[in-house]
């Protein structure tokens, strides 16, 4: 399968986690990376070249730290300008029919935040759950995120290692159509899922 | 009585001046203010201007064919062919209908049926320069009514043609049937205004503009205006010399020029030209009323015109009812054509050089065709305050058929700057007028297949052609700072509505354009500098979106500080000016660089070393309870 990721962080510069884990899939065979805001800088999304995309790959990944319990802003347009009725949804609306979606995110708060009960007083999924029905509406398959929790807290390159290399191999095994979909659309996340597939996928990254 | 030239001048000018003014402010129009300013001067009041009156009328009568030379102008040739309907079939009928109409009356008065039918012919037409001055005065032209008057009166002028060409076989007698002709044989006649008018057709397509546009390079505005009447001299004589009607030939080539560059230019000189002889030629019709012949038989010649205009108003009022015109269209076309036309006076003089009219009845007839014409005015007058308020309730407002361009946005200047901008806007389906000055860069841009016009847009004419009336922008982007200038202050005068956005040659001209009071200046390279400025932020390492940020930022810092010196520039020296720019500037990059806390512009929210300072506290505070219990 062929994965699409629509990444978005606003001063990567800037970032720790999930500029480690950009580099980590990078150069991964069948994966598109698309970079939002460094493509569209002011917003002015060209929706044609982004429907062009969403049909050529089978798998949408919204990679994103997670701001406010939600994407950062370039998404959201995203959301808005590229997903138009008729196309995505409503009458004839099939273009995206049957394909796999989810989000990768990192987040300030830890895993015990996302409870019930817990801090943040709601799981990932709830709180992912707009995209949740997007997707639905849209006539494709949601997935539980990939998570990278306690971001804050990873320091450097190294702390955000392990999770890098988790990330590239959950997308090298989409790659390799080596998931299985209805196993992992009932699971919290898809991190469980990447401890589960076998150890020699694809070639290896940052094991040197 | 006798005068040099140069008196009749003055007397001339004198009488308009005085006279024309005060007519238009009692709200009776300036046409029936110059037949007044005649009626004063003629033989029957003053009596400064005697029988030379008549060839100035001849003269005079050139206002006409320049009238109709501007009126072509403003026709396309896609226009032209949209009113097909309205000339043959309103105007057919009219001058038909008129002509049988008055032949009928005359033939019950007792005259033989030929000469009958040459007095319903002549009767038959109206005056193309009275109606046409006053419907453009009041802003009728352009209403359905306007544009049946106008469609008709077009109709006449081309049936003068064949009309000429009649009238010696309608000689009453054994008076010699060759008139104006020449004697030429009919076919040659016929290849003549074949030949005439196909040239004019041509030579407006193919020769015109190149020459226009080798002129308009010589930047000489004098020698424009020169060739623009010799191009109008040259049509009228031109025709003149087949026999064709001078207006219909100057009619002709203005429509094939009204798609030209030069339009705008054109109409503009034309147009001072145009009013002044139409004004002459009021004034020699009011010189021409002889009112002494009227007062031997007043009672006669008074009902002849009553009589006349009332036929000819029935007439017109039943066929712009039957062919489907509103209640207001009927009224206006039917009052505003009601009256004879100049071309009678033509017709006349030329009966009577064929022997198709007795002398007496001839000299009758100019004055009932005079009075009809110096009637028209009050005619209109009885159709405002009368007639219209009586009939238009509940109509909707007549709406415009035909237009200018009708265009939102106006440039001055399509260079490198304006075509920028113009190409943005058009991409968006907004409509453009362009008025540029050189002649090459509109050449380039008309084979681009853009509305372009060879002008000088400080000149207010042109501006009014243009448009500026109806326009919502405009855009200032020529690239001569003082003549910028000088636009701006005239638009911002002339047309306050109208909002200006205009280019800036550097930060003095930005200030001076503010004062003026443009809605918008804008520093010709700033722009691209900041565009640049990003890339080179980008090629130094930096995210699109942070460079763009930066960009941005600086630009509203950079904006702040340059409007207040905005303020400052021209209140004090040189020298203290400069220092308080350092000043000035010097803060705002300060400042700029504060806020942004580094080399690296930093938006406060996304600074995340706070928020990780207190991750890192709560989990450590998270871990210290859970130690007691491991
Ligand atoms: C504007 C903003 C809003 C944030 N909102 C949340 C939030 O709602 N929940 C959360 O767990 N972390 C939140 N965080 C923390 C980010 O998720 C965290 O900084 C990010 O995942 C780190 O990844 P990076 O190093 O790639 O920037 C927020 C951070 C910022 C700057």
């Amino acid at each position: 399968m062929k994965v699409l990721v629509l990444f978005a962080h606003p001063v990567l510069e800037r970032s720790r986690v999930n500029a480690v884990l950009v580099d980590a899939i990078r150069d991964l065979p069948g994966v598109t990376l698309r970079d939002l805001y460094e493509e569209y800088p002011t917003f002015a999304i060209d929706v044609a070249r982004e429907k062009t995309l969403l049909s050529a790959h089978d798998v949408i990944v919204f990679q994103h730290p997670f701001y406010w319990y939600s994407t950062p802003a370039i998404l959201k347009e995203w959301q808005d300008l590229v997903l138009e009725h008729g196309w995505a949804y409503g009458e004839n609306g099939t273009a995206l029919h049957g394909k796999i979606t989810f989000n990768a995110v990192t987040t300030g708060g830890p895993a015990s935040a996302y409870q019930r009960g817990g801090y943040n007083r709601f799981t990932m999924r709830e709180l992912l759950a707009p995209y949740d029905q997007t997707a639905n509406l849209c006539g494709m398959r949601y997935l539980p995120p990939f998570c990278v929790h306690a971001s804050l807290l990873l320091d450097d390159e190294r702390d955000v290692m392990p999770h890098a290399r988790a990330y590239r191999r959950l997308l090298a095994a989409f790659v390799a159509d080596n998931i299985d979909v209805a196993r992992a659309a009932n699971l919290d996340t898809l991190n469980p899922v990447v401890d589960d597939l076998p150890e020699d996928d694809g070639p290896g990254w940052g094991r040197e | 009585m006798t005068h040099g030239p140069l008196f009749l001048c003055f007397v001339f000018l004198a009488a308009s001046v005085l006279v024309v003014p005060i007519a238009k402010r009692l709200g009776l129009g300036s046409v029936l203010g110059y037949l007044l300013a005649g009626v004063a001067i003629g033989p029957s009041v003053l009596g400064i201007v005697g029988h030379e009156g008549k060839e100035i009328m001849h003269f005079a009568e050139f206002g006409v064919v320049m009238m109709l030379f501007l009126v072509g102008l403003e026709l396309r040739p896609a226009l032209l062919y949209q009113l097909r309907r309205p000339i043959l079939g309103f105007g057919g009928l009219q001058v038909l209908l008129t002509t049988l109409v008055v032949a009928a009356a005359s033939l019950a008065l007792g005259l033989p049926w030929k000469t009958a039918i040459a007095v319903g012919t002549i009767l038959s037409m109206s005056s193309t320069a009275i109606v046409l001055q006053t419907l453009n005065e009041k802003s009728l032209l352009k209403t359905p009514g306007g544009q049946a008057a106008f469609s008709v009166l077009l109709f006449q002028d081309i049936a003068v043609i064949p009309i000429l060409a009649v009238f010696p076989l309608l000689a009453v007698g054994d008076a010699v049937s060759e008139g104006a002709k020449g004697g030429r044989p009919g076919w040659l006649q016929g290849l003549l205004v074949l030949g005439a008018v196909g040239g004019v057709v041509l030579a407006g397509r193919f020769l015109v503009r190149p020459i226009f546009r080798f002129i308009a390079e010589t930047r000489l505005r004098e020698i424009f205006t020169a060739s623009a009447l010799l191009l109008v001299i040259g049509v009228a004589l031109l025709m003149q010399s087949v026999n064709l009607s001078p207006a219909l030939g100057t009619f002709v080539a203005g429509v094939v020029l009204a798609d030209s560059e030069y339009r705008h230019e054109l109409e503009s000189d034309i147009e001072p030209f145009k009013g002044l002889l139409l004004g002459v030629f009021f004034v020699s019709v009011g010189a021409q009323i002889d009112f002494p012949f009227i007062a031997t038989r007043p009672v006669v010649v008074g009902a002849l015109v009553v009589v006349v205009v009332a036929a000819k108003l029935g007439v017109i009022y039943a066929v712009a009812r039957g062919l489907g015109l509103d209640r207001s269209a009927r009224w206006l076309t039917a009052f505003a054509l009601a009256q004879v036309g100049e071309f009678a006076f033509v017709l006349l003089a030329f009966a009577g050089q064929v022997h198709v009219l007795p002398p007496d009845l001839a000299k009758l007839l100019v004055a009932v065709v005079a009075l009809s014409m110096a009637a028209t005015p009050g005619l209109f007058i009885v159709l405002e305050r009368l007639v219209l308020p009586r009939v238009t309730t509940g109509e909707k407002r007549p709406h415009d058929e035909v237009t200018h361009d009708g265009n939102e946005v106006i440039f001055a200047g399509h260079g490198r700057f304006g075509q920028i901008v113009g190409r943005m806007l058009r991409a968006n389906g907004v409509g453009t007028t362009v008025l540029d000055l050189d002649p090459e860069m509109v050449d380039v841009l008309r084979r681009l297949g853009m509305k372009v016009y060879y002008g000088d847009a400080s000149r207010p004419e042109l501006l009014a052609t243009a448009g500026m009336a109806d326009a919502k922008l405009f855009i200032l982007a020529i690239d001569d700072k003082e003549a910028t200038n000088k636009i701006a202050e005239l638009v911002r005068h002339t047309y306050p509505k109208v909002k200006i956005l205009a280019r800036a040659r550097d930060r003095v001209h930005y200030y001076e354009l503010k004062k003026i009071g443009v809605h918008g200046a804008f520093r010709e390279t700033y722009g691209s500098s900041i565009e640049l400025g990003i890339e080179a932020f980008r090629m130094l390492g930096a995210r699109a979106r942070t460079a763009h940020t930066m960009a941005q930022k600086f630009r509203e810092h950079d904006s702040r500080a340059i409007d207040k010196l905005a303020d400052l520039w021209g209140t004090m020296d040189q020298d203290a000016y400069f220092s308080e720019v350092k000043r000035v500037t010097g803060e705002a990059e300060r400042l700029m660089r504060e806020e942004a806390g580094g080399p690296v512009s930093r938006d406060g929210a996304w600074d995340d070393e706070s928020l990780r300072k207190a991750a890192r506290d709560a989990s450590d505070d998270a871990e210290e309870p859970t130690a007691p219990e491991e």
